[in-house]
């Protein structure tokens, strides 16, 4: 191979070959396989996948080449392209190995094609009819297995239809991570299966679903459901986290029942996560409020029509507006579209700049819009790569199978920095640990003894490490990279849906659409909105002290339930008892929900089109598949309705209509109208602002506008022997909403415990698992104390939002760190 | 509780350090698993996975591919009658028939008092000393029914214990690497220089 390669170093970019007779360049090191379907000409495969290596597992791909030597048969996966090569897809020995490879392959399959759910969607079905023999000499007894083994609550295995490929197995172990499930035994005896008692509990498990060539492994959630030719499909864009992982919703008689992933180059390569892919079921459920309610002064709840609702919500906020103010929390749920008819109305109608779509559990809007942005491409291909923070296995799955990779193959050099061990600390070239309350300092210090940082591309992934801590911890951390780093750019990686596109919508005391600041775009919105508020507003955290402190009448969640997220429950307790009315705008009746005074319904994924926006800017398209349950309405139209009824206009009639507004106002989306978001091909989505974006005539300039400098290094806390430090980290599955309502998924979720190092309950002289009395400056709770090697001493870690108990129960939000003292009860 | 004696653990510190990388020691520690128990239980590819850094499946995929890993109990004497084409001509099966018949047992089955195990096995490359028979791996040339019997009796009140130890037994010497003449191996990628035993050795 090599001297062939050598011999043929005519031309640097591509090498000539033949395939059916037609000459073609090929680029240097493509797989005749690739350089074949490029050209036209399909050649049937099982185990080939262009996202893994290959393996030449299941010789399906066998073709006639000549390589100077003499037609053989070779399997096109395995083989590269060489100056000269003749390959013939359709010469009779060819056409001979396919029969027979078909042939053999179907000796041990059931053809149980019609109770089969890959049925008309199967490789092999399709293969065999395009490639096959036709006939079958095989009148033996087949064999026979269990039908079918689950290997993991979501992914059942029907060991009879398995072919063998090595496609879930090499995904399991090279691209997930997670090599549960292995070929085992021998000859004629080979299985996939997993070791007894150890199911395959991947987070990317449906990924093996999707690329199983036969019916051999199949998704829980889909059993049975449909055949894939009753299937209606769309193309939309997963907002399950701030990846975007691009998704084809499918759908029968208005129910979704599938997510696919879509291979985009620039984002999830065609993974998903198992949230994502199964998530649709918490839009099915029959929890989903369907329609307006109001709770009245004897806390009944009382049925009403749209009409009602609105102007009893509008009578709340203009009651608000008109008295100590109103605050809008929440928003990351929401479309691009829907975000910015919110800003609008927040703005223009109700006059103020108390808007947050962070729950006081992100980072400073000021911050992530002023960074210079990275996007996953660079942050996959950049010398340097800087994880700060969060554990992206949890937190952003899809992103973190990207680097993942991106550190495998030695692309890039992959160091992090984090409180506790995370899903990638094992691909880094370097893990570090720090401790809560010293993240600047640890950054510092990193700097300092790592000067290649400073040399070549770097990229740094910055999230938040631990509710429990105060952000600006984040943020002076980030102040010493800019300083010690300037060329460096960022991946914020905030979790929620479109948090992003909220940001750059101005769901954002502040900042206004378009990432101008509200000083800056003073003039610019003063003429193309009408008014705008005086000063600054509150964020979260500042709305709810206010409302506590009784100087906020009128509060409205947007799709947020602070209860559950805002790491402060007794802050919002208090605000919410503070506080004149609610008004809610939800999916669901969450515990938040409950409080309110009116809410409304409004539409879930799936249901409503327009763009989202992902962690990096990138715009991208939403598919509607359905329509919303009963009379629950896009939040846009919501707002809309909401600024007539106070005596407004939005001037808001389509999401097509608001996205020209949006191109023509946000300075960072100026040149990206709706024909370059929809454009044919235009699946990648579109990075704002695209290059060489038009400025807007009298517009501030984006990013630039917005002022933020990173504080003062704060001296560390100082250590206390007696305590322990909460570190409330972000698990996938937790008692989050859309997870909870997700029967699949909702028993995934671990209830809440508090772990420690080994060493801490030796102190303590308890036993693991005992439960045991927690108390910090807020409350005393009872947990379960669990050892793991795994955490650091003088740490105790939760799961911010675990079912059973949060630990926003525990957290001050204005205190640097939370202290735990933990004893026996 | 760990699965390994303290011997054992610390010879698997040992086998594992023969090898750059801890995972290749996969199969020579199951080989050690299987010498102290007669077989290998989930508990012990559960310990090897933690020791070579594998899933258990991983450990599992790997051993099951190998005919002399057993998964079950084992009785302390695997007899293998060889059923392959000389044998077979010269009386494997009547062979088979008998041994069963003697050991009160069918091919793959134990006996009670858990000393024998009755396996076919495929060609023990004897051809030449047909029919042929292994008791844990050694070899018993032109066995007849007559000798069989004898063998078994042999084995059960144990004149054959210096020849033949229990199943799973990798050899009566072990090896050892005395410290000088370790390798000193490190993963490829670590490798920085010429490879130590060039060191040691001496350029020749």
């Amino acid at each position: 191979m090599t001297d062939l390669a050598s011999a043929s170093e005519v031309n640097e970019t591509g090498v000539n070959i033949t395939i059916n007779g037609v000459r073609v360049v090929a680029p240097k090191g493509e797989l005749v396989i690739d350089a074949a379907e490029r050209n036209g000409v399909y050649i049937p495969r099982f185990c080939y996948h262009p996202r893994m290596e290959p393996v030449g597992m299941c010789r399906q791909c066998l073709v006639e080449v000549d390589t100077g030597r003499g037609p053989g048969l070779q399997p096109s996966c395995m083989l590269t392209v060489s100056d000269d090569m003749t390959v013939d897809t359709e010469s009779e020995t060819t056409k001979r190995a396919q029969e027979g490879m078909l042939e053999f392959l179907l000796v041990n399959h059931p053809l149980d094609c019609p109770v089969c759910d890959k049925g008309g969607e199967c490789p092999l079905q399709d293969q065999t009819l395009a490639f096959g023999p036709g006939e079958s000499r095989f009148v033996e007894e087949k064999r026979h297995y269990e039908k079918p083994i689950p290997i993991s609550d979501l992914v059942y295995l029907d060991r009879e239809r398995c072919i063998l490929c090595d496609r879930c197995t090499r995904f399991a172990k090279d691209i997930a991570g997670d090599p549960l499930i292995h070929f085992m035994h021998r000859g004629n005896e080979t299985q996939v299966l997993t070791f007894p008692d150890d199911p395959f509990n991947s987070y990317f498990s449906g990924n093996t679903v999707q690329i199983c060539p036969v019916g051999a492994l199949t998704a829980r959630p889909y059993r049975f459901r449909a055949r894939p030719w009753d299937l209606a499909e769309v193309e939309s864009t997963c907002t399950t986290c701030s990846v975007g992982c691009r998704v084809a919703v499918q759908s029968s008689r208005n129910e979704l029942l599938r997510y696919e992933g879509v291979d985009i180059e620039s984002v999830n390569h065609g993974w998903l996560c198992d949230k994502g892919r199964f998530g649709f079921e918490s839009v099915n459920s029959d929890q989903r409020l369907a329609g307006p309610y109001l709770r009245d002064v004897n806390n009944s709840d009382q049925l009403v029509g749209t009409n009602a609702a609105l102007e009893a919500a509008a009578t709340a906020i203009g009651a608000g507006r008109g008295g100590g103010g109103v605050g809008v929390i929440g928003g990351a749920r929401l479309n691009n579209e829907s975000a910015y008819a919110w800003s609008k109305l927040a703005r223009t109608v109700i006059g103020t700049d108390n808007i947050d779509a962070q729950l006081a559990d992100g980072l400073s809007a000021q911050m992530v819009l002023s960074l210079p942005r990275a996007t996953i491409a660079d942050a996959t291909s950049a010398d340097n790569v800087v994880v700060i923070g969060t554990d992206l296995k949890e937190e952003l799955p899809v992103l973190f199978l990207r680097l993942k990779g991106a550190a495998q193959s030695g692309r890039i050099k992959l160091t992090e920095l984090s409180l506790l061990v995370t899903g990638l600390s094992k691909h880094a070239s370097a893990s570090h640990r720090y401790v809560p309350g010293e993240l600047a300092h640890a950054v510092g210090e990193l700097l300092a003894s790592n000067p290649q940082l400073a040399s070549g591309s770097t990229v740094v992934v910055i999230g938040r490490p631990s509710a429990a801590d105060f952000p600006d911890e984040v943020e002076a951390a980030v102040g010493v990279l800019t300083a010690g780093l300037p060329l460096a750019t960022f991946l914020p990686a905030l979790r929620r849906g479109n948090v992003m596109g909220a940001l750059d919508m101005g769901l954002s005391p502040g900042v206004l659409p378009g990432r101008v600041s509200l000083d800056e775009g003073r003039d610019w919105f003063g003429s193309v909105w009408s008014s705008l508020p005086g000063e600054v507003g509150l964020d979260t955290a500042g709305m709810l002290e206010a409302a506590a402190a009784g100087r906020l009448d009128t509060l409205v969640l947007l799709g947020a339930d602070p209860l559950a997220d805002v790491p402060d429950r007794d802050l919002v307790e208090r605000a919410f008892a503070g506080v004149g009315s609610i008004v809610a705008i939800d999916n669901f009746v969450t515990e938040s929900v409950k409080r309110a005074n009116v809410v409304l319904a409004s539409t879930a994924f799936a249901e409503v089109g327009g763009t989202t926006t992902n962690l990096e800017g990138r715009v991208s398209r939403l598919g509607q598949m359905i329509t919303p349950p009963g009379t629950a309405r896009a939040d846009w139209m919501i707002a809309a309705e909401l600024a007539w009824r106070l005596g407004g206009d939005l001037e808001l009639e389509s999401l097509a209509q608001i996205w020209s507004e949006i191109e023509a106002v946000a300075p960072s989306h100026a040149g990206c109208t709706l024909e370059v978001v929809e454009a044919e091909g235009a699946i990648e989505g579109v990075v704002v602002p695209i290059p060489k974006s038009p400025d807007l005539a009298g517009a501030p300039s984006g990013p630039a506008s917005i002022r933020w400098s990173a504080p003062a290094l704060a001296e560390p806390p100082s250590v206390d022997g007696y305590s322990l430090r909460l570190v409330a980290r972000r698990k996938l599955y937790d008692a989050a909403t859309n997870t909870q309502m997700a029967p699949s998924l909702a028993n995934l979720a671990e209830q809440a415990q508090l772990m420690v190092h080994p060493g801490e309950l030796r102190r303590l002289g308890v036993e693991s698992g005992t439960r045991v009395n927690v108390t910090s400056s807020r409350t005393t709770v009872v947990l379960s104390l669990v050892g793991d090697a795994a955490m650091p001493r003088g740490l105790a870690v939760m799961g911010l939002r675990q079912p059973g108990l949060a630990a926003s129960e525990l957290i001050d939000l204005r205190a640097a760190i939370t202290e735990l003292r933990i004893e026996s009860r | 509780m760990r699965f390994f004696t303290s011997e054992n653990q610390r010879l698997a510190t040992e086998i594992i350090g023969r090898y750059p990388k801890a995972r290749s020691a996969t199969i020579p520690l199951l080989h050690l698993a299987q010498e102290q128990h007669g077989w290998i239980s989930d508990d012990a590819m559960i310990e090897v996975g933690r020791l070579v850094d594998a899933t258990p499946a991983e450990v599992k995929g790997t051993a099951t591919f190998y005919e002399m890993f057993k998964f079950a109990p084992v009785g302390k004497y695997l007899i293998n009658i060889c059923g392959t084409m000389s044998c077979q001509l010269l009386g494997a099966d009547h062979l088979m028939h008998h041994a069963e018949t003697k050991l009160g047992v069918v091919a793959g089955g134990t006996t009670e008092d858990g000393l024998f195990t009755l396996e076919h096995a495929e060609c023990q490359a004897a051809c030449t000393e047909a029919p042929t028979l292994q008791v844990n791996y050694r070899h018993q040339y032109r066995v007849t029914t007559e000798s069989f019997d004898q063998l078994v009796d042999d084995l059960a009140a144990g004149n054959l214990d210096g020849e033949i130890p229990p199943h799973g037994t990798l050899g009566r010497v072990r090896q050892a690497i005395p410290a000088d003449k370790s390798v000193g191996a490190v993963p490829p990628t670590e490798v920085d220089g010429p490879p130590v035993w060039l060191a040691v050795e001496g350029a020749s």
